[in-house]
């Protein structure tokens, strides 16, 4: 069964007296347990199109259809809804909420949830354990290397156990090394059953999905199955 | 419901750590509400201490007590009309006597401020000197501290025999027994009978009850010699719930004695202690508006400071709230996120007022019969709430609104 199934979407922004159509007439679906890359220059509209499948935005035209429920025409609290319980989002600048430690963080979307307080505790660790922060819970962000920064953000993505994980440029903001090793975690994510759609610009990042779909212009440019997926080995996660 | 109650702790959490990560500010912004606080509670306290101070100068007049006088104690515009009266007199007060039914005591009374009393070489002045018969201990609601009250025999004999209140005792008798020795009312010697129990202060030693002399009828008409003051008749009906009846009744009666023409309206007045307290409550509830219309100003004036800084608040974590709405804060949680944050901080200023204006309270008591009152420190509290809430409300729904794609990308 297809998640995700969009049907000739388009988004236009009013800016001052002009139409911007930041989409055009996209159409796509995606399936259970698929590891996507949206790839495009910037101005393509691969960020429109990213914050429409979060279910941050709602397109202009056109229908969204997620797990069988039509979303193009909620309000913000079903959004909220729909983007608590069924996405995890992972940012490139993390977007962690600096006064709170890793564990806080964590535990956020099920605040908003409504899990008790020691459901809540429990879930938070296995997600923190899950990406290797055993012993960080209690850091705050500004005592967190960027790659253990961006495992937060990935165990706060998964403690719902989300529909769909959304990466937005997730390394943009790390070195190659500490990217690699964040790349890898999320092969490992996607080998344990997980749907992923990776939204970037670097040919090299984009090649670890099973499929990429190229933005330009407000439409698809190419949608491709990769016959080669570049797999990232496992190698000591904790260092990251 | 549920979900509001698993948030809450997160939403009072929040607030905290954002008042703690801005200490100074907090504190300067508090301090608007503080000002406020501490003038209207002070304010308020001042207010209900003149009350009490006045009620208790006038508890002497009985509540189930009227008085049939000449003029209403309280009248509005054109004293002329008044003034044309003729008096009460003393065959009009016996003709009531007799006709009146319904009542407990009934006694005339002529009164004066102010007359000299002597003994030796001592000398004092009086508040009130009143001329009366023996009824006016219970309609008067006399109480006596030592010796008797006047009977019978000292009113109808004109007898020069007084009851003085505390104050003139002391004055005049320091370490000794004044009964039945002797002062000098204008330069008349009177045979002090009996004391009165001491009253207190009333309103600031004003009309201080404790310097009152109570004498005979016939004794004060010769004594203070003046024929001419006018005479009151104070009926003590004693049952509060009969009062309005018993009004009716001594209306009618004494139209009858006066012979007031059908068509003429009363030309005498009942007077009662309710009217004082109406009077009074009418002149005070100007001054009060206005003390508090004014310190509550100063509390506006401090909303103002709490909005600007929730509206500065908002801004700067718009980042924070675009992460929230991103990972499934709804509407309704941000809202109230920033109403709890000014409401924290508002109540913090209330509590720290309080503090602040008990002292002062304290101060107030050394001149007033007062107290702060249990009801205005919840009452202060609540505003406080109040005026969080309502200042917070404009930045708390900016935030609520805020775009999660764009503060997301908000630096």
């Amino acid at each position: 069964m297809n998640i995700i199934n969009i049907e000739h979407i388009a988004k236009i922004y009013q800016v001052g007296s002009e139409e911007v159509h930041a989409l055009r007439d996209v159409s796509l679906k995606i399936d259970k347990n698929e590891y996507v890359a949206i790839m495009g220059p910037s101005g393509s509209g691969k960020s429109t199109l990213m914050n429409i499948l979060g279910c941050l935005d709602t397109p202009t035209k056109g229908l969204y259809d997620f797990k069988g429920t039509n979303v193009s025409q909620m309000n913000d609290n079903e959004l909220a809804s729909i983007r608590n319980k069924e996405i995890g989002f992972v940012f490139q600048t993390f977007n962690l909420l600096a006064r709170s430690d890793a564990l806080h963080n964590v535990e956020l979307p099920l605040i908003y949830a409504g899990v008790s307080s020691s459901d809540r505790k429990e879930k938070a660790r296995l997600a923190l354990d899950h990406v290797g922060l055993t012993d960080r819970i209690h850091h705050r962000p500004n005592e967190l290397s960027g790659g253990q920064r961006q495992r937060v953000a990935i165990a706060r993505a998964l403690v719902t156990s989300p529909a769909i994980i959304l990466a937005d440029e997730p390394t943009g903001n790390l070195d190659t090394k500490t990217g690699e090793d964040i790349m890898a975690l999320f092969n490992e994510i996607y080998e344990q059953g997980n749907t992923i759609i990776l939204v970037t610009h670097e040919e090299y990042i984009a090649e670890h999905a099973a499929r990429i779909i190229r933005i330009r212009d407000g439409m698809i440019e190419r949608d491709e199955t990769v016959t080669k997926r570049y797999v990232p080995k496992k190698n000591g996660a904790s260092k990251a | 419901m549920k979900s509001f109650l698993i948030e809450f702790p997160e939403i009072l959490l929040i607030a905290l750590r954002a008042m703690r990560a801005n200490k100074l500010r907090s504190v300067l912004t508090t301090l608007g509400i503080i000002i406020g606080i501490v003038a209207v509670t002070t304010m308020s306290t001042a207010i209900v201490g003149l009350r009490e101070a006045f009620i208790s100068s006038i508890s002497s007049f009985g509540s189930d007590v009227l008085y049939v006088d000449k003029f209403p104690w309280f009248a509005m515009g054109n004293w002329n009309q008044y003034r044309n009266r003729k008096d009460i007199t003393y065959e009009q007060y016996e003709k009531l006597r007799s006709v009146l039914k319904n009542y407990e005591a009934m006694a005339p009374s002529k009164s004066t401020f102010g007359a000299g009393v002597k003994r030796k070489e001592k000398s004092v002045q009086a508040t009130l000197v009143f001329g009366t018969t023996e009824d006016y201990q219970t309609t008067g609601n006399v109480n006596l501290a030592e010796g008797r009250f006047l009977n019978d025999l000292d009113v109808k004999a004109g007898r020069r025999v007084c009851v003085v209140g505390k104050d003139i005792v002391d004055e005049l008798f320091p370490r000794e027994n004044p009964l039945n020795q002797y002062i000098k009312i204008n330069n008349v010697p009177m045979q002090v009978i009996g004391v009165l129990e001491k009253q207190g202060s009333g309103m600031m030693g004003a009309f201080s009850l404790d310097g009152q002399v109570i004498m005979p009828l016939k004794t004060f008409e010769t004594v203070i010699s003046n024929r001419h003051q006018r005479l009151r008749i104070d009926i003590k009906i004693g049952d509060v719930s009969k009062l309005e009846d018993a009004k009716e009744e001594i209306i009618s009666a004494m139209r009858v004695i006066r012979k007031v023409p059908l068509n003429k309206p009363d030309d005498f007045a009942i007077n009662q202690q309710e009217a004082l307290k109406d009077m009074y409550d009418k002149t005070i509830g100007i001054v009060a508006l206005a003390g508090i219309v004014i310190t509550a100003l100063s509390l506006f004036v401090g909303a103002i400071g709490i909005m600007n800084i929730m509206f500065v608040s908002v801004t700067e974590r718009t980042r924070e709230i675009g992460i929230r709405k991103a990972i499934g804060a709804k509407t309704w949680s941000i809202l109230f996120q920033f109403l709890t944050e000014a409401a924290i901080l508002c109540v913090m200023g209330g509590i720290i007022g309080l503090i602040i204006s008990f002292p002062l309270s304290l101060v107030i008591n050394q001149f007033l019969p007062t107290a702060m009152p249990l009801d205005i420190v919840f009452i202060s509290l609540l505003i406080s709430a109040l005026v969080g809430v309502i200042s917070g409300f404009l930045p708390a729904w900016k935030a609520s609104k805020l775009n999660p794609v764009d503060s997301l990308r908000y630096e």
